[in-house]
C-alpha cells in the first residue's frame, strides 16, 4: 500500500469516527447504566410482541368465545404447566367480561399503547419546537403571546384539560390522542425555546448571519440541533406520561372504546369486578406499569449519557 | 421581597384571564344547544328561548363573553340542572373532601419520601439507596386507578379478618356521628356568612373535625377510609419528591462547604440534617408544587374509584352528564387553584433563596 492510500484511508477512519462519536458516546455510556440497560431490555421485548402480536396470540382478540370453547365468562386463568386440567382449554391470563381470550387483547394491548405514547409525542414535538423556536428566536411579542399560552395550559392539571378537551371533541381514541398531545405541548415548547435563547446570541449564529443565512437556515440549521439532546430525554419521558394519561382516559371511559384491545379501557371496563375476577384488572393495569416503567427507565438513563458534565466518565 | 411578591402576582394576571377564556371556549364550543346543556334534556322550547334571551345568549360572541366576565367577577357561577342547586353551594360540599385527600396524600407523600430520599443519598449504592430507587422508578410509573383497585383489593378483600383490614369506598362508616365543630363548641353562627362557611368547611374534612371535637371514634374511622385513597394518590409525588430529595442531597453533599464543616469537627447527622438538607430544599419545593397538579389531576381517578364525592369526581360527572354550570365553574376553582398554588411556590422559592428576588 502506496504512502498516499494509507493517509486517504487513516483519513476516512478519522472522519467516521468523528461522525459516530456522539452517539456512540451516548449508547456506551447507555450501557453502562444499569437500570437503562432493563428499560431497554423491557421496551424491546415489547416491540417485538407488538410488532409479531397476530402471530403469537393464540385467539384472536375480538373473538367471542361463547359456543366454541367451554369457558365461562371470567374465569380465572387455566395453565397446563401450573395444574390447570390438560382436557381444559388453556387461557393463561383467563376469560374477560365478553367471554374472550384475555391474553391475546394483553398482547395486542401493547400496539395500541406504543403507538398512543409515538403518536403524541411526536404530535407534541412538532408543534412544541416550532411555538418554541419561534418564540425563542423571534422573542418580543411573538416571545410573549406563545409563552403566554402555555402558561394557560399549563395552568390546568393535565388530565382534567385532557378530559375537558375530550369533552368538546368527543370520546374516542383519536380524540383522546389529540387531547394528549395538546396538553403535553407546553413542556417541548419550554424546552426548545430555552435552548435557543442559551445558543441565540452565540459568536456562530452571528456568523451565519454575517453570511447571509436566512433566518431559516439559522434557526433550523444552527439553532436548533442543540435543542435535540433535551428533546430526546423529554420525549422519552414524555411517552410514558402519555400512555399513562391516554390509559387513564381510557379507563374513565373517553379514550378507545370497546371492542379494542387497549389496557386502560380492558380495565376499566372490568373495575368492578376487581373483587370476584382480580385477574381482569391486575394483568392490563400491571401491562401498563411494565411499558410506563420502561420508557422512564430510558428517559432517566439517556438523560444521565447525553448530560455533558458527566462526559470525563466516558 | 413585596415588590417580587407584586410582580409575581401580576404576571399571573394574563393566566387566569386565559383560564376565563379557555372556559368560556370549552362551554361555547361543546356541540349541541347551550340550552338544553345547561337546563337538562327536558327543557322545553317555550322555557328555551326565555333562557336564551335571560342569558344573552343570542346576542354576539364577544358581547356574551363580557356578561360571562361580568357573572365569574361577581361569583355567579349559575345552576347545576342535575342536581337543582347553585353551584357555588355544591363546591363548598364537594371541596372539602377534595382539598382533605390531596393534603393527606401530600403530607404522606412528604413524610415518607423526604427521609427516603436523604437516607438513600447519605447512603449513597447502598441496598437502601438501590431499593428505594427501584421502588420510585416503579411508583412514578403506576397507573393511580390500578394501584387504587389493587390496594382495595389485598386491604378489603384478602386482608378481610385481619386487624389490617381497611374499607374499601366512602369516608365515613355508617352509624358514626360527625357533629359539626361549631356544635360542639356550642358557637351560635349566622345562617350564612364568610364565618359559618368556613365552619362548615372545615367541619366537612372528617379528619381535622375528629381532631378539633377530639372526637377519637370519628377520627379513627375517618383515618381507615383515608388511608387507601391517600396511599393510592400520593405515590407518584411520594417516589418524585424521593427521588429529586436524593439528588438534590447527593448535590449538595459533594459541595465544599459540607467539607468544611465535617473538618471543623461538627458531628455528621448536624451536617447532614443542618447544612445540607437545608440547601437542598429548593428543588424539592419545584418538585412539591408541581406535584399538586398531578394529585388534582389523579383526585379525579381516586375518588372515582373509592367512591368519594369530591371536586374530582364531580366535574367528571358533570363533563360525561354534560352539566355545564357544574364544568365550568369547577374547572375555573381548580385552575384558580393551581395557579395560586403556583405563585406560593414561586414565592416560597423566593423566600428560601434570595437570589431570585433580587434578579
Amino acid at each position: 500500500m502506496n504512502q498516499e492510500n494509507k493517509v486517504a484511508a487513516l483519513d476516512a477512519e478519522a472522519m467516521s469516527i468523528k461522525s459516530v462519536s456522539l452517539w456512540r458516546i451516548t449508547w456506551r455510556r447507555l450501557f453502562r447504566r444499569r437500570s437503562a440497560v432493563v428499560g431497554m431490555i423491557i421496551l424491546g421485548i415489547l416491540v417485538v410482541i407488538a410488532l409479531t402480536a397476530q402471530w403469537i396470540a393464540p385467539y384472536d382478540p375480538l373473538q367471542v368465545l361463547i359456543g366454541i370453547e367451554p369457558v365461562k365468562q371470567r374465569q380465572a386463568p387455566c395453565i397446563h404447566l401450573f395444574g390447570c386440567p390438560e382436557d381444559q382449554p388453556q387461557h393463561i391470563a383467563g376469560i374477560d367480561g365478553n367471554v374472550r381470550d384475555e391474553f391475546s387483547r394483553l398482547l395486542y394491548g401493547t400496539r395500541v399503547s406504543l403507538w398512543i405514547g409515538l403518536s403524541t409525542v411526536t404530535f407534541a414535538i412538532v408543534i412544541g419546537t416550532i411555538l418554541g423556536a419561534l418564540s425563542g428566536y423571534f422573542g418580543g411579542w411573538v416571545d410573549n403571546v406563545i409563552m403566554r399560552i402555555m402558561d394557560v395550559l399549563l395552568a390546568f392539571p393535565s388530565l382534567l384539560l385532557a378530559i375537558a378537551i375530550v369533552t368538546v371533541l368527543g370520546p374516542g381514541l383519536t380524540n383522546a390522542l389529540l387531547a394528549i398531545g395538546i396538553v403535553s405541548i407546553p413542556s417541548y415548547a419550554r424546552v426548545v425555546r430555552a435552548s435557543v435563547l442559551s445558543v441565540r446570541e452565540m459568536d456562530y449564529v452571528s456568523a451565519t448571519r454575517a453570511l447571509g443565512g436566512s433566518n431559516f437556515d439559522i434557526l433550523f440549521r444552527r439553532i436548533l440541533p442543540n435543542a435535540m439532546t433535551p428533546l430526546i430525554v423529554q420525549g422519552t419521558l414524555g411517552i410514558a406520561t402519555a400512555i399513562l394519561d391516554a390509559a387513564a382516559l381510557s379507563f374513565l371511559g373517553l379514550g378507545a372504546q370497546p371492542p379494542m384491545p387497549e389496557w386502560g379501557s380492558m380495565l376499566g371496563s372490568e373495575r368492578n369486578q376487581v373483587f370476584t375476577a382480580p385477574h381482569l384488572v391486575f394483568l392490563p393495569g400491571f401491562a401498563i406499569m411494565l411499558t410506563v416503567l420502561s420508557f422512564n427507565l430510558l428517559g432517566d438513563g439517556l438523560r444521565d449519557a447525553l448530560d455533558p458534565r458527566l462526559a470525563h466518565n466516558t | 421581597m413585596i415588590q417580587y411578591i407584586l410582580r409575581r402576582f401580576f404576571a399571573s394576571i394574563p393566566v387566569l384571564f386565559g383560564i376565563l377564556l379557555v372556559t368560556f371556549a370549552l362551554t361555547r364550543l361543546i356541540p349541541g344547544d347551550p340550552c338544553r346543556a345547561i337546563l337538562g334534556e327536558k327543557a322545553t322550547d317555550e322555557v328555551c328561548d326565555r333562557f336564551i334571551k335571560e342569558k344573552g345568549l343570542d346576542k354576539p360572541i364577544l358581547t356574551q363573553f363580557g356578561i360571562y366576565l361580568t357573572e365569574m367577577s361577581r361569583g355567579e357561577f349559575g345552576q347545576s340542572f342535575r342536581f337543582g342547586m347553585p353551584v357555588t353551594r355544591l363546591l363548598a360540599e364537594r371541596l372539602p373532601t377534595t382539598v382533605e385527600l390531596s393534603f393527606s396524600a401530600l403530607i404522606l407523600s412528604m413524610i415518607v419520601g423526604i427521609p427516603l430520599g436523604i437516607i438513600s443519598a447519605v447512603k449513597h449504592n447502598s441496598w437502601v439507596d438501590v431499593i428505594t430507587m427501584v421502588w420510585a422508578n416503579i411508583g412514578v410509573s403506576m397507573p393511580v386507578f390500578w394501584l387504587g383497585l389493587m390496594l382495595a383489593y389485598v386491604f378489603s378483600l384478602l386482608l378481610k379478618d385481619t386487624p389490617f383490614w381497611l374499607p374499601p369506598s366512602g369516608r365515613i362508616s355508617p352509624g358514626i356521628s360527625s357533629p359539626s365543630v361549631a356544635e360542639v363548641w356550642g358557637l351560635t353562627l349566622p345562617e350564612t356568612g364568610f364565618v359559618t362557611g368556613f365552619f362548615d368547611f372545615i367541619s366537612r374534612m372528617n379528619i381535622l373535625n375528629a381532631l378539633l371535637t377530639a372526637n377519637w371514634k370519628l377520627f379513627k374511622d375517618a383515618v381507615q377510609h383515608m388511608i387507601l385513597p391517600a396511599v393510592a394518590l400520593g405515590t407518584i409525588p411520594m417516589a418524585l419528591i424521593a427521588r429529586m430529595a436524593r439528588s438534590s442531597m447527593l448535590d449538595v453533599l459533594g459541595q465544599d462547604y459540607i467539607r468544611t464543616a465535617r473538618a471543623k469537627g461538627l458531628a455528621y447527622r448536624n451536617v447532614v440534617l443542618k447544612h445540607a438538607f437545608r440547601n437542598s430544599l429548593l428543588p424539592l419545593v419545584t418538585v412539591i408544587g408541581l406535584s399538586l397538579g398531578s394529585l388534582l389531576g389523579g383526585a379525579v381517578l381516586t375518588e372515582t374509584i373509592f367512591g368519594l364525592s369530591g371536586v374530582g369526581r364531580t366535574l367528571y360527572e358533570a363533563i360525561t352528564a354534560r352539566d355545564y354550570g357544574i364544568v365550568q365553574a369547577f374547572t375555573i376553582v381548580i385552575a384558580v387553584f393551581f395557579v395560586v398554588l403556583n405563585l406560593i411556590v414561586d414565592i416560597s422559592y423566593a423566600y428560601l433563596d434570595p437570589r431570585i428576588r433580587l434578579n
